[in-house]
This record gives C-alpha cells, sequence and structure tokens, in this order.
C-alpha cells in the first residue's frame, strides 16, 4: 500500500432544483477511487447542503494514484425511484504526488453534468499520504513532474536536457461500442470521458517511467493528444522533452532534486533486471516490455505522386528554410563543435525536443523547418485482450506483444525517421521546437509532424556536474554571437537544397541564408529590426468524395501541391512586410470529406543577421497588349505601396546605406530575394525541387499563372491591423518590451457553411480567406478597449467538420503594453529587460555575470550611427532592445573587444546612464493605482480570481511555483439545442463552463494562474434537425502561483498566497 | 452568399461586456436594431469594422447577458458563481443597470398590485411610452422579484433590498418606495396626479415608511439621538410600548411595509380640531397672528384657513379606511393642492402656512394630542412640499 488517499465532501452550493414539489433537492455524495465507493449522509431538502462528512480513506497503490482520477458524484435521493445523478466532478490527484507541488486539493468545484452543464457547486478536501515504496519493479512514476510548458520552467534550473519521449495508449473508443446503443447519451459520455481520463493517466505515468529511465525528474513541452478514430478506437499519444530540473534557489549541494526523492533511489536498479537489459544499449527512448501493443492490421495508404509503386508509405515532406555553408573562418571550430554534439546526440534514437524556448547558448545553429506528413488508412484496432467486454482494466497491456507491424507506434516511428534525415540533409543533428499532429475523417488520417533543424550546444546533453561545464564554457568555448543561430549549418558546398547566401549582417564572418523559417520562439539572443507580424497562408484544395484506398491516394497527391502554395504564400507576405524570417511556423492541413483546407501560421520578424528582403516583382507573360500593361503595373503599384506601408507599420526601415558605412562585403543580390523550394518525393533522400520559375535572382510573380492572381489576391485582402494592435503567434511579440499585466485570454470558434456546392478551388480559397480575416477583425474590435495591445500566440485549428462546414477555432491571449512609456522610457525599459535576461539567465544557467552591471546600451554596428539618421528610432532603438549578446553565454573573450567598442560608441553618443536610475523611472504604477481603485466595497466573493494564458509567463509578475499539470476532457451534448440558444448558446456556455472547471481546478490547488494554457481539442458535431449537438473539448496548460513583481521583492521571503490572490484579482478586475 | 456563419462565438476568460450593448439589451433591442445603432454612433469608423463585425460582437455580448441574466435575479449569487470571471466592479455594474428602471414605466405601475393582470397591461404600459415589451417585462418582474423576496424578511425594508439585491442606496430606496407602494396600493394614477413624479412619490413614500409604519417605531429609537424632535420620538416610543407591550423591537421591524395601525386609530382624535369651534377659531387665531405681514396671500390663508384645516384633518381621521388609505395623494391634491394653487400660494407661502399650522396645534391649551398631531402633520407637510410644484 505505497499511498492513501483521503477525501473530505464538505457542502455544496447553488444546486439545481431535483424536486418539483418542493422546489428543493435531497443530495448526498458518492465518492469513488477505483472499485471504492463511499457515500456521504444525504442532506435532506437544502439546496446549499452541509455534509461536513468524515475522511474517506482509499488505500490504493500509487499506480492507480497515477492513473485513476478521485470521481466525486451528487446525487439526489429518491426513496421511491432510482437516485437522480445530478453531476460529477472527475479530479486528478496527480499534482499531489510530486511533494514539491501541492500538498491539498480543496476548494469549490463546478458539478458537471454531460447534458446539463455545471450544475451547482461542491467543496471537496482531497489529500495523500505517499508512503516511501522500495518496490524495484514499481510501475509507477510518481515525482515526475509535468508541465505543458515548451521552454525552461521559471523557476527552476536545468541540470540537463535528456531529450524525446513519447509514449501512446490505444482502447475502443465507447461511442462505438454496441452497448452504446443501448445506454443513455449520458452513461456513454461518462465512460468515455472516465476511459479517457484513465488513458491520460496511464499514458503520462508511462512517459514518467522512461523519464525515470532516463535518469531524469521532469518532462517540459508536454503535448498529449486524442485521436478519436472513430469505429477504429481511441488513440491517447503524448510527446515531451525529458529534462532534470533543479529548483532555483535551493541549495547547490542537491544532487538529488528535492522533488524525485522516492523514485529517484531506484533510478538506476529497476530496468537493469529487466529481462531485455541489452534494451538499453539501443537509447533512452527505446521501447520496454509494456510499450508495446498489438493492432489489427491497419494498411498504410500512401502513395507518391508520381510512383505506380502501391506499397510505399509516401511521405510528402518539406524541408523549409534557406541555406548556405560555413565561413572558412568558423569551420574548424564548427566542426569541433559537431563532432561533440553528436556523439551526445547519436546516441539517442530521436534527437527531439518539444520544446520551443532555450536558454541563451543552446541553440548553436538553425537549419529550417522540417516536416513530413503520412495518409493513412485507419481500421478497426485490432485488441484480443479487449474481447467483448467494456471493462477497461481487463486489459493488460503487457500481455500480448506487437506482432502486427502496422501499429500506429510504428506509424509514428516512420514520420520520426523521416523527420531525422531532413535534419541530417540539412546538416544538423536535433530537431527542436518539435510537434506532431493528426487530422482524420470517416478512415482516412493525415499524420503530420515538424520541428526545426538544429545544432545544439552538446554540454547540456552530457552527463555531469555543470559548474565544471560553466567554466569549461568560459575557457574554451567561443559563445556564439547573437546572429549564431542564423548561422548556417550545413556546407556552402554541398548544400541542401538551391540557396541564396551572404556574410552575416551582424558578424560578417560566417555564412546566413536569405529567409529563415522556423518553428520555434524567437531566440532571446536574436536582435530584430521593428516589430513582428503575424502571417497567415491560407488555402483550401476540392478533392473527390471517394473511399478507401482512392481517397487516400487522392490526399496524398494533393498535399504536395498544398504544400508549396503554403509556402509561396508565406513567402509573398513575407516579402510584403519587408520581412526575412519566421518563427513558430506551424502548418496544418485538415482533411474533409470532399476537400482539405491548409492553414500556415507564423510570426515574421527581421532578423538583423539576415540581408534585407527586396521586393515583389510582377511581370506579365503576354506584354503587347496595353490595358494588360496596365493592369500589371497597377498591381505592382498596389504591391508597393503595401509594402511601403507596412515598413512603417512594423517600424521595418532596411538601411540602403548599410554597406557603404561598414564597408563590409555585402554580396550582389540584397534587392532579390527568391523562392527556393524543396520537395522531396521518396523517404530518404531529399531531391530538391527548384521552383522558382527558373528565375534564381528574382522574386517574380507571374501574372498569367493562376496561382500567381490567387497569391496577388491573397496578399492584397490581408487587411492591415486597426492602430494599436500587433499579433504575433509566438510567445512574445518581437520589439514590444513593456508590457502591462492586464491580459485577457481567450478561445473563439467560427462555423461556415458552404452553400454553393459548385464552389471552384478559387472561390473556396476566397472564403476561407474572408473567414480567417473577419475572424482576427472581430477579434481586434472585441478587445479593442484594451490597446495598445498584442494578441500573443495566436493559435488558429481549422477543422472540415461535415462535408460542407468549415471550423475554425483561435485561442490567445491579449496583452497590453505601454505605448508613452514605449517612447519615453523605451531605453530604460530595455536595459531593464536586458537585465533580466540576464539575470533570469544567470539563474538559469548559473553563470556569474559580472559584466551585466556596466553594460552600456550596446549596439553592434548600429547603422543608424554611422548615417546620421538619427530619426530613425526604430532601428536603433531596437536593435538595442534586443542585443543581448553579454548575456548569451558570460564568455568574456569573445566579446570583450566588441564592448569596448560599443563602451565607446556609448559615450560618443553620450548616453550611458545607470541602469538603475532609469529602473526607477519604469515600475507600473498602474497596477498600485488599480489595486486602490478596487479597495471600494464590492459584494463578498468566495471565488479567487484565476488569470490564464497560453504563454508560459504573466507580465509584471514571477512564477514562485508550478503546481502541476492541468490536463482536462469534457463531453457536452444537449438535445435541446433550440432551447438552449442554438449551436452558439451551445457552445458558448461549454467553453465557459470548461474555462470555469479549469480555473476552479487551479483554484483548489491554491494556485492563481494557469500558464501555456491550451485548448488542444474542440470537435464539434450538431444535428438541427433532431435539435442535438455534442461537442468535445480537451484543454491542458500549468497551474502556477504567481507573485506581482513589485510584491516579490518586497515579500521576498514569505509570500502569502491569499493576499496575492485578492491583489491580483484586483487588477484583472480592471483588465 | 456562398457561405453563412453557421456559429460564432467569443469567450473571454474575463468576461467582456459593453456597457453600451448591455444597455441595448436592457432596453430590449433588438439585435438587428442595436447594431443599427451602433452603426450610426460610429464605432466602425474608428476601427474600420465592417457590419459584420459588429453583429457578430453584439450577438454575442447579447448572448453572453442573456447568460448572465439567470444569475443577476439573485444578484449575491454573481459573485460566487464560478462560469464567468467578473471583476467586482463590472458586477456591481451589471446589477445596478438591470435593476435600474424607466421613470416612465414605473409611474405606470406605482401603487398597481404586481399581479399577472397587470402584467397584461405591459402590452398598453409599452405603447403608451415607448419602452419596449422586453424592457417593460424586466422592469416589472424586478418589481416583483423584490417584492417577492423582502415581503417574506424581517427587518428594515432599504436594508434587506439592499442585502439581497446589492443595489446602490439609491436603487433600495426607490425599490423600497415600489414595494411600499404596492404593498398600500396607493393611487397614482388618476389624471389630476399626472405632474407627480416617481421621484415625488419615492420621497413621500419615504417619509410614510420612516414615520407611520409599525416598523419606524422601532427605527425611531436608534434615531431619537440624533433628530431635532428626539424629546417627542420617545415619547412616541413610550406610548408604542405601552399600547403593544408584547411587540418589542424585533417583532416590530418587520412591519416596515405596513402602516401603524395604531396611528392610524388614533388619528380620529385629531378630529377634535375642527369639530371644537373653540379649539378651530384659537387654531385660526394662533396661525393667523404669526402670518401676519410675512406673505403676500395672507388675506386668502386667512379666508382658507378653517377649509383647508378641515381638509387636513379629515383626510387623518379617514385613513382607518383602506380605501381612503389609497386616495391619500389624490385628496392631498384635491383638498389642499389644488385650493392653494388657485390662489397662487408659492412654496414659500406653503411652508410658512404648514410650519405655522403645525407649531401652533401644540399650543392649544385643550388640545391633548400632539405626538399623534406631530407625527400626522410631519409627514403630511414634507409630502405636501415636494408634491407642490408645477
Amino acid at each position: 500500500m505505497p499511498g492513501k488517499l483521503k477525501a473530505k465532501i464538505v457542502a455544496g452550493r447553488h444546486l439545481p432544483v431535483m424536486d418539483r414539489a418542493s422546489d428543493l433537492t435531497d443530495a448526498f455524495v458518492e465518492v469513488k477511487f477505483g472499485n471504492t465507493t463511499f457515500k456521504t449522509d444525504v442532506c435532506p431538502k437544502s439546496l446549499n447542503p452541509q455534509w461536513n462528512s468524515e475522511w474517506f480513506k482509499f488505500e490504493v497503490d500509487d499506480e492507480d494514484l497515477q492513473d485513476e482520477p478521485l470521481q466525486i458524484t451528487v446525487l439526489d435521493h429518491d426513496t421511491y425511484s432510482a437516485n437522480d445523478a445530478i453531476g460529477k466532478v472527475y479530479i486528478d490527484i496527480d499534482p499531489l504526488l510530486s511533494c514539491e507541488a501541492a500538498t491539498v486539493i480543496s476548494g469549490w468545484f463546478p458539478i458537471y453534468d454531460t447534458i446539463h452543464g455545471i450544475r451547482g457547486e461542491i467543496n471537496v478536501l482531497v489529500k495523500v499520504d505517499l508512503f516511501n515504496d522500495l518496490n524495484r519493479f514499481r510501475q509507477s512514476s510518481c515525482g515526475v513532474k509535468f508541465f505543458c510548458t515548451t521552454s525552461i520552467p521559471k523557476c527552476y534550473r536545468v541540470v540537463m536536457v535528456h531529450g524525446f519521449v513519447e509514449e501512446l495508449v490505444v482502447n475502443e473508443d465507447p461511442e462505438y461500442q454496441w452497448i452504446d446503443r443501448i445506454r443513455t447519451p449520458r452513461a456513454s459520455n461518462e465512460a468515455r470521458q472516465r476511459l479517457i481520463s484513465l488513458m491520460s493517466g496511464e499514458l503520462q505515468r508511462k512517459i514518467g517511467l522512461k523519464v525515470l529511465e532516463m535518469g531524469g525528474n521532469a518532462v517540459l513541452g508536454y503535448l498529449q493528444c486524442f485521436d478519436l478514430e472513430g469505429e477504429s478506437g481511441l488513440v491517447v499519444r503524448a510527446i515531451g522533452t525529458a529534462c532534470t530540473l533543479d529548483k532555483l534557489s535551493s541549495l547547490p549541494t542537491a544532487v538529488l532534486p528535492a522533488c524525485n526523492s522516492p523514485s529517484r533511489e531506484m533510478k538506476e536498479p529497476p530496468f537493469s533486471e529487466d529481462p531485455n537489459p541489452n534494451i538499453h544499449s539501443s537509447g533512452p527512448s527505446t521501447p520496454l516490455k509494456n510499450q508495446t501493443y498489438s493492432f489489427s492490421p491497419s494498411k498504410s495508404y500512401s502513395r507518391q505522386s508520381s510512383s505506380s509503386d502501391t506499397d510505399l508509405s509516401l511521405t510528402p515532406k518539406t524541408g523549409m528554410g534557406s541555406g548556405g555553408s560555413a565561413g572558412k573562418d568558423g569551420g574548424p571550430l564548427k566542426t569541433l563543435l559537431r563532432q561533440q554534439t553528436q556523439s551526445a546526440l547519436e546516441q539517442r534514437e530521436f534527437p527531439f525536443f518539444t520544446l520551443t524556448c532555450f536558454p541563451p547558448g543552446f541553440l548553436i545553429h538553425v537549419g529550417g523547418v522540417v516536416s513530413a506528413r503520412s495518409v493513412k488508412l485507419l481500421d478497426r484496432i485490432h485488441n484480443p485482450a479487449l474481447g467483448n467486454t467494456r471493462s477497461y482494466k481487463l486489459l493488460d497491456w503487457n500481455s500480448f506483444t506487437a506482432d502486427e507491424p502496422e501499429t500506429r507506434d510504428a506509424w509514428w516511428e516512420e514520420i520520426r525517421q523521416e523527420i531525422k534525415s531532413h535534419a541530417k540533409a540539412l546538416g544538423c543533428h536535433a530537431v527542436v521546437g518539435y510537434s506532431e499532429s493528426t487530422s482524420i475523417c470517416e478512415e482516412v488520417c493525415i499524420l503530420s509532424a515538424s520541428g526545426t533543424a538544429a545544432i545544439l550546444n552538446p554540454k547540456f546533453m552530457q552527463e555531469g556536474c555543470l559548474d565544471s561545464y560553466s567554466e569549461h564554457s568560459r575557457l574554451e568555448d567561443p559563445a556564439p554571437p547573437s546572429c549564431g543561430f542564423c548561422h548556417i549549418p550545413y556546407d556552402e558546398l554541398n548544400m541542401p537544397f538551391p540557396a541564396h547566401l551572404t556574410y552575416c549582417y551582424n558578424c560578417r564572418r560566417q555564412k546566413v541564408p536569405d529567409v529563415l523559417f522556423t518553428t520555434i520562439d524567437l531566440p532571446v539572443e536574436a536582435t530584430v529590426m521593428g516589430k513582428g507580424s503575424l502571417i497567415q497562408a491560407r488555402l483550401c484544395r476540392l478533392k473527390k468524395k471517394a473511399q478507401g484506398e482512392v481517397n487516400a491516394t487522392a490526399i496524398s497527391n494533393l498535399l504536395p501541391f498544398m504544400e508549396y502554395e503554403l509556402h509561396t504564400q508565406l513567402m509573398n507576405k513575407l516579402k510584403l512586410r519587408s520581412m526575412n524570417a519566421l518563427f513558430g511556423l506551424r502548418v496544418q492541413i485538415s482533411v474533409g470529406e470532399n476537400m482539405l483546407v491548409g492553414l500556415a501560421s507564423a510570426t515574421g520578424v527581421y532578423l538583423m543577421a539576415l540581408p534585407a528582403p527586396g521586393g515583389i516583382q510582377i511581370a506579365g507573360k503576354t506584354p503587347s497588349d496595353i490595358t494588360y500593361e496596365q493592369h500589371i503595373s497597377n498591381m505592382q503599384k498596389k504591391i508597393n505601396d503595401t509594402i511601403s506601408k507596412n515598413k512603417d507599420l512594423y517600424e521595418v526601415h532596411p538601411q540602403e546605406i548599410i554597406e557603404e558605412v561598414i564597408g563590409s562585403p555585402i554580396p550582389e543580390s540584397r534587392q532579390r530575394s527568391r523562392l527556393f523550394r524543396s520537395h522531396s518525393e521518396s523517404s530518404d533522400e531529399v531531391s530538391e525541387l527548384d521552383l522558382s520559375h527558373g528565375k534564381k535572382d528574382a522574386f517574380v510573380l507571374e501574372i498569367d499563372d493562376t496561382d500567381a492572381v490567387e497569391d496577388i489576391h491573397s496578399l492584397l485582402t490581408d487587411a492591415p491591423m486597426p492602430s494599436g494592435f500587433y499579433s504575433c503567434n509566438t510567445e512574445i511579440m518581437p520589439g514590444i518590451y513593456n508590457w502591462t499585466s492586464s491580459l485577457q485570454m481567450f478561445t473563439s470558434v467560427r462555423v461556415f457553411r458552404l452553400n454553393n456546392v459548385n464552389l471552384t478551388n478559387q472561390g473556396l480559397n476566397k472564403i476561407f480567406n474572408d473567414l480567417c480575416e473577419n475572424l482576427l477583425k472581430s477579434l481586434y474590435f472585441k478587445l479593442r478597449s484594451m490597446v495598445p495591445c498584442c494578441l500573443c500566440h495566436l493559435n488558429f485549428a481549422v477543422a472540415v467538420p461535415e462535408e460542407e462546414l468549415i471550423q475554425v477555432a483561435v485561442t490567445a491571449v491579449a496583452m497590453t503594453f505601454d505605448k508613452e512609456q514605449a517612447q519615453e522610457n523605451f531605453k530604460a525599459n530595455m536595459e531593464k529587460a536586458i537585465m533580466k535576461v540576464i539575470s533570469e539567465n544567470e539563474e538559469q544557467l548559473q553563470f556569474p555575470l559580472e559584466l551585466c552591471t556596466e553594460t552600456p546600451a550596446p549596439q553592434p554596428f548600429s547603422p543608424s550611427k554611422g548615417t546620421g539618421h538619427q530619426d530613425g528610432g526604430g532601428i536603433h532603438t531596437s536593435a538595442r532592445a534586443t542585443s543581448v549578446d553579454y548575456s548569451s553565454f558570460a564568455d568574456r573573450c569573445s566579446t570583450w573587444i566588441e564592448l569596448i567598442k560599443l563602451k565607446a560608441q556609448a559615450i560618443r553618443r553620450g548616453s550611458i546612464k545607470t541602469t538603475a536610475s532609469q529602473e526607477k523611472g519604469s515600475p507600473l504604477p498602474e497596477g498600485r493605482s488599480r489595486s486602490l481603485r478596487c479597495m471600494r466595497p464590492f459584494p463578498s466573493s468566495t471565488v479567487s480570481v484565476v488569470k490564464m494564458t497560453p504563454l508560459s509567463f504573466l507580465p509584471g509578475t514571477r512564477i514562485i511555483k508550478y503546481l502541476g499539470i492541468i490536463n482536462m476532457f469534457f463531453i457536452r451534448e444537449t438535445t435541446s439545442l433550440r432551447e438552449e440558444g442554438g449551436v452558439s448558446g451551445f457552445l458558448h456556455c461549454f467553453i465557459a463552463e470548461v474555462f470555469a472547471m479549469v480555473r476552479a481546478h487551479v483554484a483548489a490547488l491554491g494556485g492563481n494562474a494557469v500558464v501555456s494554457y491550451s485548448m488542444k481539442e474542440c470537435v464539434f458535431m450538431e444535428n438541427p434537425n433532431k435539435n442535438q449537438a455534442q461537442c468535445l473539448i480537451n484543454v491542458s496548460g500549468d497551474a502556477v502561483i504567481f507573485v506581482r513583481e513589485s510584491e516579490a521583492e518586497a515579500t521576498a521571503a514569505a509570500p502569502q498566497t491569499s493576499s496575492m490572490q485578492n491583489l491580483s484579482g484586483a487588477a484583472e478586475a480592471n483588465a | 452568399m456562398d457561405m453563412s456563419v453557421e456559429l460564432d462565438v467569443f469567450v473571454g476568460n474575463t468576461t467582456i461586456m459593453d456597457e453600451e450593448v448591455y444597455q441595448f439589451w436592457l432596453d430590449g433591442y433588438t439585435v438587428n436594431d442595436a447594431v443599427k445603432v451602433r452603426m450610426e454612433g460610429g464605432v466602425l469608423e474608428e476601427y474600420e469594422a465592417s457590419t459584420d463585425v459588429l453583429l457578430s460582437d453584439t450577438m454575442d455580448q447579447f448572448r453572453t447577458f442573456q447568460m448572465c441574466e439567470r444569475l443577476l435575479h439573485t444578484p449575491a449569487k454573481l459573485a460566487n458563481q464560478l462560469l464567468f470571471q467578473i471583476p467586482p466592479h463590472r458586477q456591481t455594474m451589471l446589477i445596478e443597470r438591470y435593476y435600474a428602471f424607466d421613470n416612465a414605466f414605473v409611474r405606470e405601475v406605482l401603487g398597481k398590485k404586481l399581479s399577472k393582470g397587470t402584467k397584461k397591461d405591459l402590452d398598453d404600459i409599452s405603447a403608451k411610452t415607448g419602452i419596449t415589451l422586453k424592457s417593460c417585462r424586466r422592469q416589472f418582474d424586478n418589481f416583483k422579484r423584490v417584492f417577492k423576496v423582502v415581503e417574506e424578511l424581517k427587518g428594515p425594508l432599504v436594508e434587506n433590498i439592499q442585502q439581497h439585491f446589492l443595489l446602490s442606496d439609491k436603487l433600495a430606496r426607490d425599490y423600497a418606495a415600489i414595494v411600499f407602494f404596492a404593498n398600500n396600493r396607493f393611487e397614482t394614477g388618476k389624471r389630476k396626479l399626472q405632474f407627480l413624479s416617481f421621484q415625488d412619490f419615492a420621497f413621500c413614500a419615504g417619509q410614510l415608511i420612516s414615520n407611520w409604519t409599525v416598523g419606524a417605531v422601532g427605527k425611531m429609537q436608534q434615531l431619537e439621538r440624533d433628530t431635532e424632535s428626539g424629546a417627542v420620538r420617545q415619547l412616541l416610543n413610550k406610548q408604542a410600548k405601552e399600547k403593544h407591550p408584547i411587540c418589542t423591537n424585533n417583532m416590530v421591524e418587520d412591519m416596515d411595509v405596513d402602516l401603524d395601525k395604531e396611528f392610524l386609530q388614533d388619528l380620529k382624535d385629531l378630529k377634535i380640531l375642527i369639530n371644537d369651534k373653540d379649539l378651530l377659531d384659537q387654531h385660526k387665531s394662533l396661525v393667523c397672528t404669526a402670518l401676519r405681514g410675512k406673505t403676500k396671500v395672507f388675506n386668502e390663508m386667512e379666508a382658507n384657513f378653517k377649509t383647508l384645516s378641515r381638509a387636513l384633518v379629515n383626510i387623518a381621521a379617514k385613513l382607518t379606511n383602506t380605501k381612503d388609505v389609497r386616495d391619500l395623494f389624490i385628496d392631498l391634491v384635491e383638498k389642499f393642492i389644488e385650493p392653494c394653487r388657485s390662489d397662487r400660494w408659492t412654496s414659500a407661502d406653503v411652508r410658512l402656512f404648514l410650519t405655522y399650522y403645525t407649531n401652533s396645534a401644540r399650543t392649544l391649551d385643550t388640545f391633548r394630542h400632539q405626538v399623534t398631531w406631530d407625527r400626522y402633520m410631519d409627514v403630511i407637510k414634507s409630502c405636501i412640499l415636494k408634491m407642490y410644484h408645477d
């Protein structure tokens, strides 16, 4: 008995009236864990019952503790007939299993019913007593911490990054079982909710085991997804990055992190006694005995567009990026680095990292985006152990072996192999910002994976003491400059694809590509000009309705063209904004019965290290016609106008004179840009297609081409953002640093019905494009009171739920920033931002940074200085804004000379001020006045404010504790759709309920915010004729406790949760 | 159209509410009407948004308000519910605005029974006032809801309303007046009363509640220290306690909505002022002596003294009849205000007259009902003064 779970039911409130006669309810509660159930007394005739029950105690294995949720059912007692269920609460007790996270769960939970929604609230107390168990063969992984956050959590230091972990579990979907025909929708929904809860628990436990085996104690960037495959079953899969984390400010002597004590002890031994000991040698992510599943023969239909070989798995894939080579001077060093890193990484089967944000110095070079897709036909998952029984627990995953080659595991394995080979082709040994997704329509499934090929600093992957490491790096390893990650990782003479290279505009020493596409966040050390911008490419393609293989083939054939067109659109839109790099690129292709919908979102920026992009030139094929010429020149003019408008909007003003001033070797073609396109057809070799219309040096759109007309159309229909608004899909907006604390997270869902059945591709495209544009416009309008503000982490999810429906779901956070401050105290803020980066880095990496106190505004190679272009505030300020060279790796030797240069420059400009005095000018006065305003008495509330954000941080605050992962799955169904306000009313209410349940769980853990929040799934189905609708939502995030930065300083020693909650509540109140 | 929006929702972690749109919703606008008005208001130009954007936003907010409406019926729940995260000051705004009412509407239903029958008349009221039927319904339902809740509660009316509906002091007082009028069914709809605003009546209701109800007796104990006529009230309390030996404070307090029957009975004693000819003459001469030279309408006052005094005392004496209680305001207007007005008395004249009229009665040797007289006249005087306008 390694654990005792204790639960106490305190009270209920706002219960629904269950007895029409008395207008009251006789409520009691069933508390269930595993197969044990306890009941409270009936509290007669009350809508606000006080049970104040005893402590219900469950003695359970910690394995069950991880898998099972605590299930609380509130019922109405009925003497004569069956008791009516009011609703349920599922409580994930995982956060209580790590002694570093929450210690008690206590609070009001909404009582949820899948048919009626939230029906009152219940106050519950839950505790866990864990016994130290030294069982070596245990299956639990209590103590491993999970984070959705894709960066290093704020109050931790990473000791070591172990690498990729993945796992999946499958089961039959209760919705598709025979019994579903005779049971109520409620029973069916609850069976599904419970099953998914169990499966997520099991999945998390298994991943935890792998982490322990690798010697880690945490999973970062944990990404769990559901594949609702319908008849063929239910797949829950997850990927993440295993790490060893160390709590900051804990004693450095802690070789064993405190959190890990129970599991740590047997970290080494348990698997050495494994029946297959040699498994160890094959790599950390190699499956253990319990990892294999067998599926019924599910065939893979994947064909190449050009190939006649039907048995080959087709995987259209793309390497987006551009290339160049190592400069000669950097050569040997680079080779050395690569060797080191490779040795560390090549041991791994998949050197993938789900992280998108890294400590400075982690990323050495970035190659570009690598992606792979595969079309599969789903078949019934064959589970002999399941038989006809519904009971999930009868399943023993360990009892059967993988005799079927085509399992879901194998599918993903195949895709990952491809990604790995793409990365290799780009000269990279690792993939960062890695993610996987699926799109399912009937029996067709598109599996997608993408990431960014990169070369990483091997030090983070090596076992060993970090102290010695830091000295090491200072002595031997010249820190890469801020532009380092832009330098090409591949060989210039043996480029994987045709690309245009120039010398880096920052260091002038190494080669950089003309354009860089990545799936990661902008590295902190990157130097950008102006602000960033959300860039979206949207595309619909009609497809004939078909079944089975024919359908899969049709889809396979369309995919490469869609990827190509999305890429072209992205490129065009990037040029239109005079930018040269994309971050956070996410390409979704969703499959429907009669169409494919593609949506690529990314954040464009102007990287100072990369060449300025040229304009876009339109060329006609038949120059004879005068009206035609006119048409073309009109369009050209429009495009040029847009470009110049955008330059002002985003404050991107590349300096044309830059080369004269610096006198550096700038290759000839700065004005031109070209599109390169890599498109491989077979699995292993990367045969690149050059589809740039044969013109290697100019970005030319030929107007005769219907695609080009579409491109131009979509280029010019992107409405400009209203003033005061910015948007991006990355964590933060490049170029904005002075965030205020007010924020608004939101989810918006739209479903469109296509009425015209005879749509053309162009017509469809226009509709889809308008749809996205209008949605954005609506968001801007809704949030207009927050101006100046930025929509961050704009995450679009498209789906084709039915033949004529397109669904778009957006989750993002609107954050305000201070414009006044931006102009007046800009510099002060920058300094502060830099200092923050420095101090954070210092904390994260434990590098002493003596330099930072005397660091003036770093301004390497400021172009505005030399040209006397003093008004170009956008340039030098923003350059300064992100120049964090010194913070990246405290390498004094290599930056020493630069520092002196900079100081000299700064002195000449007479702009040296002490950081300390400026910092005084820029605290957040707002926060204070706000809390004052809220001092007037308001109705007393027992509900504490919980903030939610898709970002990993809350501006103006410091996260002091991570309480555990929130991973919730809900189903809502109605048979009275009209009465609930139609589909919009139904979904509006459901989303609000989901938010409420997330907030309640976080508050019960003692938290006041959810960070890295995301809505992973929103499956909506309707049948208006039957007055019915159903929706499934899956959300996740990290529950945290934060304190305001100003308070954190004041009460650093003992932060008090309650008072802090009040204050943060007051601030949000004004948001 | 090639496409139509099937579903369109926006949900914020903090519920977004536009006060302007809330007002449209409260006023019973349809979504389309609200969009039209918003467009004319020029929001669009500022944000270059299309009609679609405005329509989407308006629909969304109307839906949010509709979902909140259930909670607004029991405002205390709004602060403790989990579904919507609404900052406290917004909650206060939502509640206050939801319970706000149109003066034109309340004038129509003031003093009427808040029953189903009246609800049918809402169509007519809507047509007459130009307030949408939806808004009329909300306002009427609010009145009824507040009435039903406080009807069963002990304790002071205004405080009860404030506590249960979290309204501002001002709004709670207005609701107290509405409840009081509905309970006593005062006639306010007659043509002759049309010149009176809701605020006039609300003031009078306040006077009646704090002086003429059974609950007033208890409250006066607390007030006695602060008020100028403390001595009188002390006396009054003594009297009240003698009369209702069983009624201790708590028992009395839930009687805030009903007039003090004992007091009404006592009012009959005041008839001596008009029935006893000596007393009437004495009273008149005292008043006239005091007023001479102080007003331009002295002659009219002197001439009308007996008529006016009879009118006021008769009103008092008749208040034991429920029917006459209902006619209190119409009687005051017909029998006092109108005669004065036709003689062109100014407000100051009326004040002067009523002050001396009230005070001199105390000095009458044979008049033994000073306490009752003051309790009656204090209220009548302030009501008449409030009602004495065009």
